[in-house]
């Protein structure tokens, strides 16, 4: 059993993939017989980019993307490098963590909330300092050039690539390096730029590749914040697959292709300009210039650091008063009432999309870590590790733009019969939930101590028996907080949900990101408050099952 | 008890031969193997158990008696193994970690019995509830031989199991782990640095930088 674990991943990771890009491709060029297409054509290219609008909706994705990407990764990489082993960095990096499990449309509806003409910023200004009763006249969110939806996804990615990081250090000599660097004059950012920052960003490539993919083709942030007249195009590439008429197919199909080529795009340009940084600061570092006045660039990596982690709980907290808000008219600050009616009336349709968001996130989440922990006790037994292959097939979901190849999957299920199923949502969120639950388990698991396995085997025990009684039970709670990363991510899940569930089975996410045309804050506030509140329930089960298993056991708390 | 045997077991990594050894060890007896840090001693222990790294290359056989450890799963193999940390499961009492150790053959009470007649036995009565961090080093190391022979192992292998800890109980526990292999009759090999072990063992000595020892 264990021996085809490897295999059952990699065919999960490849598997969803190379079908979907396949039954992309084909439609694309005009096969698809279930719909009467037989010929091989251009034509629906050609209709492609004649559709109005369309090279703005390209250059929109393209920019925003890695203008997004460039940011958050800038951000991190001035506070690690100006912070790092510092008492201040643990603290921020305490305040951030929780900030990766919130889920991209939660956060994106409040920000919102916050700096939306009428949002809670200008409530608080309002009349004081605008001098007007009224909401501005301002086009803040989906303003046409994408910034507030970069805004909203640098808030995001920032704890998510801070969080690679993190990973990676330990494996560095950053500490030590840096300290020879700064005893020889050198400022502590440059010092560490020089030193270990390659070694992390060799680390981290793949993770940073997978943010510009995701920045590149996000649909539900860009629902909420991004431009709308005309959307980036996986927002118009969405609204054709959903699209009763089936025939906008061909041309999603190829506008899917589309997508892709932009994502790699977007990621050729990265690496042309990984070369150029890369030979400025060798010749940087060649020329011995010291360059230790960095403190204003420190204070200001810091600053936005924390201003990002306010802006995003700020936000979240307007959702929650909203979902439970009576009149609120502008500009008052506040709700004049609070009132549970907002929960109450949607609670029909809250609560069979959340039991559809339970069952399919907990279902996914136990599969794939099952199949990781059969994966990882598997290389235990045979001492045999993937390698760095084995990374690639991990983020190969993530690295190839959703939108690219879900939809195929959608035509492959429609093939086979099984469309709008319940087993293939679960599917389609296990493709997205392993990578997650293998990268954040497999360190740990690793770096358990291997001779408490030879004592139990020298004991008698047997590999299972060792498995179960030792080795699983110690790393209870990194395969707990997996687990909630797991979930956090299937919760979080849109386009697959949409695409593959066929509208079929609605979940918080695709509810509330539904809910966003709309505009009814309060409804909006429950919805997003759910879908806030369940990753969040996941991380305190991860933290307090094993606290509360081992409250008698000191040595557990160390390792924990 | 029978004897542990080895027979022309090399060891060696990346082509630089560290050991080569043969020898026999009489049930009751310790066979001390003395050799510096990266010496390869601890791997010998590893070769035995049968959890040697893969990046080293060894060969030889290993008998108990008349069986060839070297064809069995490292489970199967019955090698107690004792390392310079106690290595108590930490998520496991004093207790549990004993009954984990007992053999499957023995049931019902008779294990508890045993477990408890274990902590007697090293001086722990009453610790059968304890969390294993709040033991000192000594008692800890006390728990784990217990824990070893309980398994009812056929071989004791000891890697530097007293270096950890503090002088003035060293001697206490070295000697109480020699008194209880010899009482067990078993066949006991220890791999140390440390001159005293091996004056305490008071068995056969073999040096890892003399590649020709005088051994039976």
């Amino acid at each position: 059993m264990l021996r085809l674990a490897p295999i059952l991943a990699i065919a999960v990771l490849l598997g969803p993939v190379a079908f979907g890009i396949l039954a992309t491709v084909l439609p694309a060029f005009g096969f698809l017989p279930s719909l009467q297409g037989t010929e091989f054509t251009t034509r629906h290219f050609v209709e492609l980019f004649e559709y109005p609008g369309l090279i703005r909706s390209v250059v929109l994705s393209l920019t925003t993307g890695l203008v997004t990407t460039g940011i958050a990764f800038a951000i991190v990489f001035v506070f690690v490098s100006g912070w790092y082993g510092s008492r201040t960095f643990a603290r921020v990096q305490h305040i951030i963590s929780p900030l990766l499990s919130v889920p991209h449309a939660a956060a994106a509806f409040g920000l919102a909330f916050l700096i939306a003409p009428s949002g809670f910023l200008f409530r608080l200004a309002s009349p004081e300092l605008t001098g007007s009763a009224r909401p501005p006249d301002l086009l803040i969110l989906n303003d046409p050039m994408g910034l507030t939806m970069i805004a909203g996804l640098v808030a995001k990615e920032i704890p998510f690539i801070l969080l690679v990081c993190l990973a990676a250090l330990p494996q560095t000599t950053a500490r030590r390096s840096g300290q020879i660097a700064q005893a020889i004059g050198y400022g502590r950012m440059s010092g560490f730029a020089f030193t270990t920052w390659p070694l992390v960003y060799r680390q981290i490539r793949l993770a940073v590749f997978a943010v510009i993919a995701y920045a590149t083709s996000v649909v539900d942030v860009a629902v909420i914040l991004g431009p709308s007249s005309p959307p980036v195009l996986s927002v118009r590439l969405t609204q054709w697959m959903s699209d009763p008429d089936i025939s906008l197919r061909f041309m999603a199909s190829a506008g899917a292709l589309l997508q892709l080529a932009i994502t790699v795009t977007a990621i050729l340009i990265w690496i042309l300009a990984e070369r150029v940084v890369g030979w400025y600061a060798k010749r940087l570092y060649l020329t011995g210039r010291r360059m230790s006045g960095d403190a204003w660039a420190r204070w200001t990596g810091l600053v936005t650091v924390q201003a990002v982690a306010v802006i995003i709980f700020l936000g979240l907290g307007i959702l929650a008063l909203w979902s439970v808000a009576g009149f609120w008219a502008f500009p008052d600050n506040l709700p004049r009432g609070f009132t549970l009616s907002n929960w109450t009336r949607v609670l029909p349709s809250l609560s069979s999309s959340l039991s559809t968001t339970l069952t399919v996130g907990l279902v996914a989440t136990l599969l794939a870590v099952v199949l990781t922990l059969a994966c990882l006790e598997r290389e235990a037994r045979t001492h045999r590790t993937g390698g760095s292959r084995a990374l690639w097939f991990l983020y190969l979901p993530l690295i190839v733009p959703q939108v690219s190849f879900v939809f195929g999957l959608q035509i492959f299920f429609l093939g086979i019969g099984a469309d709008a199923s319940w087993g293939a949502l679960v599917f389609v969120h296990l493709v997205f939930v392993l990578p997650y639950v293998f990268l954040s388990l497999s360190d740990p698991w690793r770096a358990w101590d291997k001779r408490y396995a030879s004592i139990a085997h020298g004991l008698g025990a047997s590999p299972n028996r060792t498995f179960w009684n030792v080795r699983f039970p110690m790393l209870l709670k990194p395969a707990l907080v997996a687990s909630a990363v797991g979930f956090a991510v299937s919760v979080g899940q849109y386009l697959p949900t949409v695409l593959i569930g066929a509208g079929r089975w609605p979940t918080v996410t695709t509810e509330a990101v539904a809910l966003a045309s709309g505009g009814n804050r309060r409804i909006i506030g429950v919805f997003a408050f759910v879908q806030l509140l369940l990753p969040f329930i996941g991380f305190a089960m991860a933290t307090l099952v094993p606290s509360y298993l081992f409250r008698n056991r000191n040595d557990m708390k160390a390792t924990a | 008890m029978n004897p542990l045997i080895l027979k022309d077991v090399t060891i060696s990594l990346n082509g630089r031969v560290l050991l080569d050894i043969s020898a026999t060890v009489s049930p009751g007896e310790t066979l001390t193997v003395m050799g510096e840090s990266g010496s390869g001693k601890s791997s010998l222990l590893a070769y035995i158990c049968g959890f040697l790294d893969r990046n080293f290359d060894a060969s030889g056989d290993v008998y108990l008696g008349e069986l060839n450890l070297t064809t069995l799963p490292s489970h199967q193999r019955h090698t107690g193994i004792l390392f310079q940390d106690p290595l108590l499961f930490p998520h496991m009492s004093v207790g549990e970690n004993l009954l984990f150790a007992v053999p499957a053959s023995i049931t019902g009470q008779e294990r508890v019995e045993q477990a408890e007649a274990a902590l007697l036995e090293a001086g722990l009565e009453g610790f059968f509830d304890r969390d294993p961090a709040t033991l000192s080093g000594g008692q800890k190391a006390r728990v784990a031989l217990m824990r070893v022979l309980l398994s009812q192992p056929s071989a004791l292998l000891l890697d530097e199991p007293f270096s950890k800890l503090d002088s003035g109980r060293r001697d206490r526990i070295r000697k109480f782990v020699f008194e209880e292999a010899r009482r067990q009759n078993l066949p006991t090999l220890l791999v140390t640095h440390d001159e005293a072990d091996a004056q305490a063992a008071e068995g056969k000595i073999v040096r890892l930088d003399d590649l020709s020892p005088s051994n039976g």
